[in-house]
């Protein structure tokens, strides 16, 4: 009987996994074969024969277009990126060392949350009234004088891409970020207060280090969201800003299945790539 | 943004019993000619055919008049075009009739999930517009149009088969169900002059006031007719560039896009809509029935006819090769009925045709029928299908008669040999 337990025992870590690992092979894993193998196909135009051929990926790093469309994305990712982190560390500040009652906290954070009972589709489309040419704000700027034209670079530009990512994808920085400050011993802060720090030097040199896990975290799920989002650029650009998920997005749309395969899997290595080197720097474990 | 609704319709009522017992009789002589056993009434009634196309023509009111008529069931699921197609060539199982556009035969019908319709069991097909016949004209005078004519891509010997000369076979790789004619819509209210010239999408004056439709063929054709009417670019066959037009063409296109030219690119029909709503653009290309769908919400818009002609389009019914039997006569029973007058005199009432113009005739009121196709002035009240009132006695039709429609077609939406690279091409003018 003993030895029937301990060989659960074990195994039971093995066990504890199967289940996730099999979602994961059959939902994850396996698309992206279909994805590597698709992406040596032949595309005629039409049609994506089977082949072996690396002419999808040879186009890919000769085509002047593969430049243009990462540095436009990534472009928008580090603005996005840095937004997001400064209002998400500021946001998570306040709740964790502002606001004391702990009711009033977890208040004040399931009212950041409201805002995902709808879709984020609908949280970008909301933009559009709002920053049209005929919109509210525009409305507002004209009526009290100050300016006479409608603000073209309100909608349909880079900007209002920016501003719906940044809407969106905070609260994913402001969560990670609630959760590793909330973990931080009062007696830390405590000590430096008593040991003569300033306030700034406190955040410097006592919370900022201390956060570095819940940055790592937030910092993933903001870049992984905006590096794969074709959505907002669509809507709020006018598909008009060259990003690489939007390329992706009008190849698929011309049926060019074997290219944006490739195209795909080069985005997916990137983000892969990013991840990695973020944990490399930051020890995400010890936050879990 | 793609729109996705799941629609369908079951009503059972004495009168549909009735209808189904009328069209069982149909079918079961249908039946008998493909050698299948009799349909009988009780299991037609079990059948659901789910079409997946296009919002313009799959609505929970059309549905339910094709399931009142034919007593089995019609669902029609509403996607947009780039997901019919992407659908057809991956999912052919997830529906049992596909509604692609012409321009995406050449993706879809090759993959070999498609069979054939024949026409002999198409009760209606005498009377379907030369355009889908080997003259590829509804009559002598209209004009052919470039690009990929639908006739030029429907007629096959068997599943996949390549397509044959027009009129060469007695199998089509889907039957035609409906066409119509792009042009420019515009705002008269804000542009306050005539528009008689598709070059006037590349005019200064309406700087960054422009859209494209934001599909790279469609889009390139669109920008193809601007660039001719201008001068600018010649092309041997705009439905079909070479290399040379595609750099030529985007050459302009960025140079445009430079100076803050085009406002949006856009891709559904809502979108098309808000942009003439909200003015945020006053010129753009768009659809007919976007056209009157910006007008029911009181903002004056016009589908602008031009004398350079029309961009056309139609679109046509897939069988997959899993409906078979039962459910295979019934498909046949609903392509009949299609064709057979009511839902032309539908779509005829939202701005587009189907393609028997005889029998659409017989459905509507002679009033209608001068006002939708012959483009005379409205001798009553014009309503939509809804009993909405959409024109005053007295409007004309905007875009003319059906001949002056689909008589100067300059040219079809089509897919280009040289698709792959204007794709690219259309890339490089998104990220410029």
């Amino acid at each position: 009987m003993a030895h029937l337990f301990e060989k659960i025992q074990r195994y039971s870590t093995a066990l504890q996994m199967t289940p996730l690992g099999i979602a994961l092979l059959l939902f994850l894993i396996g698309p992206i074969i279909v994805i590597l193998i698709t992406s040596f196909w032949k595309f005629n135009g039409f049609l994506t024969i089977p082949d072996f051929t690396v002419r999808n990926y040879v186009k890919l790093f000769t085509s002047g277009l593969t430049l243009d469309n990462y540095l436009e994305t990534i472009r928008i990712a580090a603005i996005v990126w840095i937004t997001t982190t400064v209002l998400g560390f500021i946001i998570a500040y306040y709740l964790v060392f502002d606001v004391l009652s702990l009711k009033a906290k977890m208040l004040l954070f399931l009212l950041c949350v409201v805002p995902f009972w709808t879709s984020g589709v609908i949280r970008m489309i909301a933009w559009i009234p709002f920053l049209g040419k005929e919109g509210v704000i525009n409305r507002v700027l004209m009526s009290i004088g100050i300016t006479d034209e409608p603000l073209e670079f309100l909608l349909f530009s880079e900007f209002a891409v920016i501003l719906s990512y940044v809407h969106v994808f905070t609260l994913f920085m402001v969560a990670p970020l609630f959760n590793t400050m909330a973990r931080i011993d009062p007696a830390l802060i405590e000590a430096a207060r008593d040991n003569g720090a300033k306030g700034w030097q406190i955040l410097l040199h006592v919370i900022i280090p201390l956060c570095k896990p819940g940055i790592a975290i937030g910092t993933i799920f903001v870049l992984s969201l905006t590096l794969s989002d074709f959505t907002a650029v669509r809507l709020l650009s006018g598909a008009n800003v060259g990003t690489v998920a939007l390329s992706i997005s009008n190849q698929i749309g011309s049926y060019n299945f074997a290219y944006s395969s490739a195209n795909s899997l080069f985005l997916l290595i990137v983000l892969l790539l990013i991840v990695g080197g973020i944990m490399r720097l930051v020890d995400v474990r010890k936050q879990l | 943004m793609s729109v996705s609704k799941r629609k369908k319709t079951n009503s059972v009522s004495r009168r549909t019993v009735l209808k189904g017992t009328a069209a069982a009789a149909g079918v079961g002589a249908a039946a008998t000619l493909g050698g299948f056993p009799t349909v009988w009434a009780q299991d037609l009634k079990d059948i659901t055919i789910r079409q997946l196309g296009l919002a313009v023509s799959n609505m929970d009111p059309f549905a339910k008049m094709a399931t009142d008529a034919l007593g089995f069931t019609v669902e029609q699921t509403a996607v947009d075009l780039g997901t019919v197609g992407n659908r057809g060539i991956t999912q052919p199982k997830s529906f049992d009739l596909l509604e692609p556009a012409y321009m995406q035969f050449k993706f879809v019908w090759p993959t070999g999930n498609f069979q054939p319709v024949d026409v002999n069991r198409l009760s209606e097909w005498d009377k379907v517009s030369g355009i889908y016949k080997e003259s590829g004209k509804g009559w002598d005078d209209a004009w052919l149009g470039d690009g990929q004519r639908p006739n030029s891509v429907m007629y096959v010997d068997g599943a996949g088969s390549d397509f044959k000369a027009p009129g060469s076979t007695d199998q089509v790789a889907a039957m035609p169900i409906l066409h119509n004619a792009d042009t420019l819509g515009i705002r008269p209210d804000e542009i306050g002059r005539p528009i008689s010239s598709w070059g006037e999408l590349l005019n200064d004056e309406f700087n960054g006031k422009t859209a494209l439709v934001g599909f790279p063929a469609i889009g390139g054709m669109d920008a193809a007719m601007a660039l001719e009417a201008l001068g600018l670019v010649s092309y041997a066959d705009k439905g079909n560039m070479t290399k040379a037009e595609i750099d030529a063409t985007f050459k302009q296109l960025i140079e445009w896009k430079k100076k803050g030219h085009f406002r949006a690119l856009w891709t559904t029909f809502n979108e098309s809509v808000n942009l003439m709503l909200s003015g945020e653009v006053v010129i753009q290309s768009m659809w007919s029935p976007a056209v009157t769908a910006v007008r029911a919400k009181g903002i004056p818009c016009v589908y602008q006819d031009l004398k350079e002609g029309y961009r056309s389009w139609s679109l046509a019914l897939m069988i997959p090769k899993h409906v078979e039997g039962k459910k295979l006569d019934a498909t046949y029973d609903y392509l009949n009925w299609y064709l057979s007058g009511p839902a032309g005199a539908f779509f005829a009432k939202q701005g587009y045709y189907v393609v028997t113009p005889e029998n659409t005739k017989k459905e509507l009121s002679p009033e209608e029928w001068d006002f939708w196709y012959e483009g005379k002035a409205a001798a009553t009240e014009i309503r939509d299908p809804f009993g909405n009132l959409l024109e005053k006695a007295g409007a004309i039709r905007d875009g003319g008669s059906y001949k002056n429609r689909m008589g100067r077609v300059a040219v079809w939406n089509s897919v280009m040999a040289e698709n792959e690279y204007l794709t690219e091409k259309w890339n490089e003018f998104v990220a410029s």
